[in-house]
């Protein structure tokens, strides 16, 4: 297919030019106040001398804790922008009825719904769940930091600079009208002449590059980096899980960088892989999208069942019901996930036989899901369970994700399939299944591990709040998409003529609103947790009563995380501690081996994302340049002998004895 | 406590001096002259016999002569992880094997995966596209 020429292009700026500002009120509006708002904040940096800080302390970082908590920031913040597309489709859907065209052109609701899944798959739950993992990964099997401390930082910048260019094309050009997956023909040059689909390559690719850096590093580090005496079958659930997800990571992403890679050929130089004609085949990138599509919820959602695990022995008091059938779960999961692809796809046209293998395969599936399910019953079982916030949202889950699961095995049926297919059925079960597990998980995860982080407690009050308004403003938003689906809505649709339906819409959209209040209170968590941190302080490092090694060290840890290197004797490694009265260690102290900080990362990343913009635009001079650029910055980078240093011994020793002025100040 | 605290900290340090190569037993295998001329000799082998299949007009059956020419190509990818990979069972406490199998199995599912859903599809969905048919050439 000839790419059409009717884009003007020049050699300076390529098809960059004044056409590029959308002609769309709403966008204008949002980008004065995001200029605003990014004026005064890089205002108050400047007031307050925070800039250099955040450069020496956060951005050049090789810290794992800190590059965590760096991809959970990402997270949130790109969280408020992927829930302000949603509102605005809620409302675009109250609102266009009875001839009403809503408030959104069509251009833009489409660009709207794109982003929204893009965003919260690759820019929030991703960010989200690997920050995660960063953070407490190493601290659960004793070691001091990843193995390639350089790599992580570059993989937190490469995310971030993908990050920037979806968030780029908001105000300058346009996003994808294709839907999150992109599918060709939609999404090949005939169909998408304009640049939408460009960020959306560029955009994946760069992040892709971080994913797939950090899959590595984090695999490496748990097979490599263990503390001594951690077998396999003692490493902690959490850390398990974060295993699977990082295989899956690595085995699974280089298939979407290659879809991709085909897709922006056909684009850029006139391949026909999907196109329509010269034998091209869009169903073939169906196909491979979802090879890795499908593993890709599971790398969203199997660290999540890391957490539900350690938080439900934390807070039962009890060793989790079944360690070795939750890890056979597990690894179950990470291979049949690789077999099921094709239910995303039932209604191509494959025909019986290979629906009914895909549709069976779905089916079983749910096994080992359930066994986990009941695992974690079977922990809470006739046990003294508290209700802090962590628990809460982990009975959230259950019961939440215990229906999303249901809907999606009525799914996993394909007769069924070929009526709830595209629907807003399908709609309601995997925001089910991602917000009431993956989402739930992460805030269970962020309100157990912050005292870790931080060294102080999160609000309960304000916990609560969110908690309430976000798990009732859940099934108020989308109890009423598996009803619409179930009467044969279909999804993406802009303007409705069945006035009967609005009733319906009108209640998914006062949903939102609930889950909106669930959000601002728990923003406002953390700015009055925050405030009274003092009062909410933990002495301990230890303020759960956990089970593994992450809540041996202080909090927040040290830089070098244990200043002796503990030894696992079980599992649940500190809970046998805690049980034996194992003192802390107070020998001899040695000089401890440390990576230290570099600006390449950013360097590099920042590049990287360069080339990105130039390759979207059409600017060949500077795509050449920055490309090389990110070449010669890596092989310079690789020249820098200067990597490393040593912590002194007198500087631990003076830190582990403030930690012991500190516990013994609480009695412990 | 402090001592085994301490021999934790001693075993980590000897093994992170292992995998630096301070002393070449750190569960690789580095490979000898003799070896990596051994996988030199096989490669070139095993690439000159399909090339002359193919540039001598290979055998009476063309599927023979592809089979013949993938199955060579299917040796030469075991050469090389074994003469240059240096992949063997016992390397990394057998995690490379591990790491190989996993890899082996999941490209099975995706290859005969897809070629199995694509050859569904295709004749399914896409009767209209036999370009011969519609006059659009080869």
């Amino acid at each position: 297919m000839a790419i059409p020429s009717d884009i003007p292009t020049t050699f300076l700026l390529g098809r960059l030019d004044w056409h590029a500002i959308p002609a769309d009120p709403i966008v204008w509006v949002t980008g004065v106040v995001v200029a605003i708002g990014g004026a005064w904040l890089m205002w108050m940096l400047i007031k307050h001398r925070l800039l250099g800080y955040l450069w020496h302390e956060w951005f050049t970082s090789v810290d794992h804790k800190k590059i965590g908590i760096m991809y959970v920031v990402l997270a949130l913040v790109m969280f408020v922008r992927g829930f302000a597309d949603a509102i605005m489709m809620r409302l675009q859907q109250v609102l266009a009825f009875n001839g009403s065209e809503g408030y959104l052109n069509a251009h833009h609701y489409d660009q709207i719904f794109s982003a929204h899944g893009v965003i919260m798959i690759f820019f929030v739950a991703m960010p989200f769940v690997t920050g995660l993992m960063n953070f407490v990964v190493p601290l659960q099997i004793g070691a001091r930091d990843v193995s390639f401390p350089f790599l992580n930082n570059f993989s937190f910048w490469m995310t971030v600079g993908g990050a920037v260019l979806v968030m780029m094309s908001l105000f300058v050009g346009e996003f994808a009208q294709t839907g999150w997956l992109a599918f060709p023909p939609l999404s090949g040059i005939g169909y998408s002449p304009y640049v939408g689909v460009d960020y959306y390559i560029w955009g994946l690719q760069v992040a892709g590059v971080g994913t797939t850096l950090s899959g590595i590093n984090l695999l490496v580090t748990i097979i490599k980096m263990r503390a001594p005496g951690m077998t396999m079958m003692r490493m902690p659930i959490f850390t398990w899980t974060a295993l699977c997800t990082n295989i899956l990571i690595v085995a699974s992403f280089p298939v979407l960088t290659a879809t991709l890679v085909l897709l922006s050929l056909d684009r850029y130089v006139g391949t026909n892989f999907f196109t329509n004609d010269l034998g091209g085949n869009a169903m073939m990138y169906v196909n491979l999208i979802w090879i890795w599509g499908h593993p890709e919820v599971y790398i969203l959602i199997l660290p999540l069942f890391g957490v539900y695990s350690e938080v439900v022995a934390t807070f039962t008091g009890k060793r989790l019901f079944g360690y070795t059938s939750m890890v056979y779960a597990t690894v179950c999961i990470t291979i049949l996930s690789y077999l099921v692809w094709l239910h995303h796809f039932f209604t191509m046209g494959s025909g019986a036989s290979v629906n009914s293998f895909f549709g069976i395969t779905t089916m079983i599936i749910s096994v080992p899901t359930g066994a986990k399910i009941f695992n974690w019953l079977f922990t809470m079982y006739r046990s003294r369970i508290r209700f802090e916030l962590p628990m809460m949202w982990t009975i959230a889950f259950m019961l939440t994700f215990v229906i999303g699961g249901m809907t999606g095995v009525l799914l996993a049926v394909p007769p069924a399939d070929f009526v709830l297919h595209n629907s807003l059925f399908l709609v309601a079960h995997f925001h089910n299944v991602i917000i009431g597990g993956v989402l739930f998980g992460l805030f269970a995860a962020v309100y157990y591990w912050w005292p870790k982080a931080f060294g102080f407690r999160l609000d309960p009050f304000w916990g609560k709040v969110s908690f309430w308004f976000w798990v009732v403003g859940f099934w108020v938003a989308f109890a009423p998409l598996y009803i619409l689906g179930l009467m044969g809505v279909t999804r993406r649709v802009r303007v409705f003529d069945d006035p009967s339906l609005q009733i319906w819409f009108g209640i998914a959209a006062f949903g939102a609103v609930l889950i909106a209040i669930g959000i601002a209170a728990m923003f406002i968590q953390f700015g009055v947790s925050i405030r009274n941190r003092d009062a909410l302080r933990d002495e301990t490092g230890d303020p759960w009563d956990g089970r593994t090694l992450e809540w041996a060290t202080s909090s927040p840890p040290p830089a070098y995380n244990f200043a002796f290197t503990p030894v696992s004797h079980g599992l649940d490694a500190w809970w046998d501690m805690k049980r034996f009265g194992q003192t802390r260690p107070r020998a001899t102290y040695v000089p401890i081996h440390m990576p230290k900080n570099t600006g390449a990362g950013v360097i590099i990343a920042g590049l990287a994302t360069v080339c990105g913009f130039a390759l979207v635009w059409y600017i060949w001079w500077l795509a050449a340049l920055s490309f090389a650029g990110v070449v010669i910055a890596s092989i310079v980078h690789t020249f820098n002998y200067a990597r490393d240093y040593h912590i002194p011994a007198e500087e631990v020793r003076e830190t582990e004895d403030a930690r012991d002025r500190q516990l013994a100040s609480v009695g412990a | 406590m402090s001592s085994i605290e301490a021999q934790g900290d001693k075993h980590r340090a000897d093994r992170r001096a292992d995998s630096h190569g301070d002393r070449h037993d750190d569960g690789h295998d580095h490979g000898s002259v003799r070896s990596y001329l051994t996988g030199f000799v096989l490669s070139v082998v095993l690439t000159a016999i399909p090339f002359a299949l193919v540039m001598g007009g290979g055998f009476e059956s063309r599927l023979l002569t592809a089979a013949v020419v993938v199955g060579l190509a299917f040796v030469q990818i075991i050469v090389h992880m074994v003469y240059f990979l240096h992949m063997n069972t016992r390397s990394d406490e057998g995690w490379t094997m591990m790491a190989l199998i996993f890899t082996v199995v999941i490209l099975v599912i995706v290859l005969a995966g897809s070629l199995w859903v694509m050859y569904h599809m295709n004749t399914n969905m896409m009767p209209q596209m036999d370009h011969e048919a519609l006059g659009l050439g080869s």
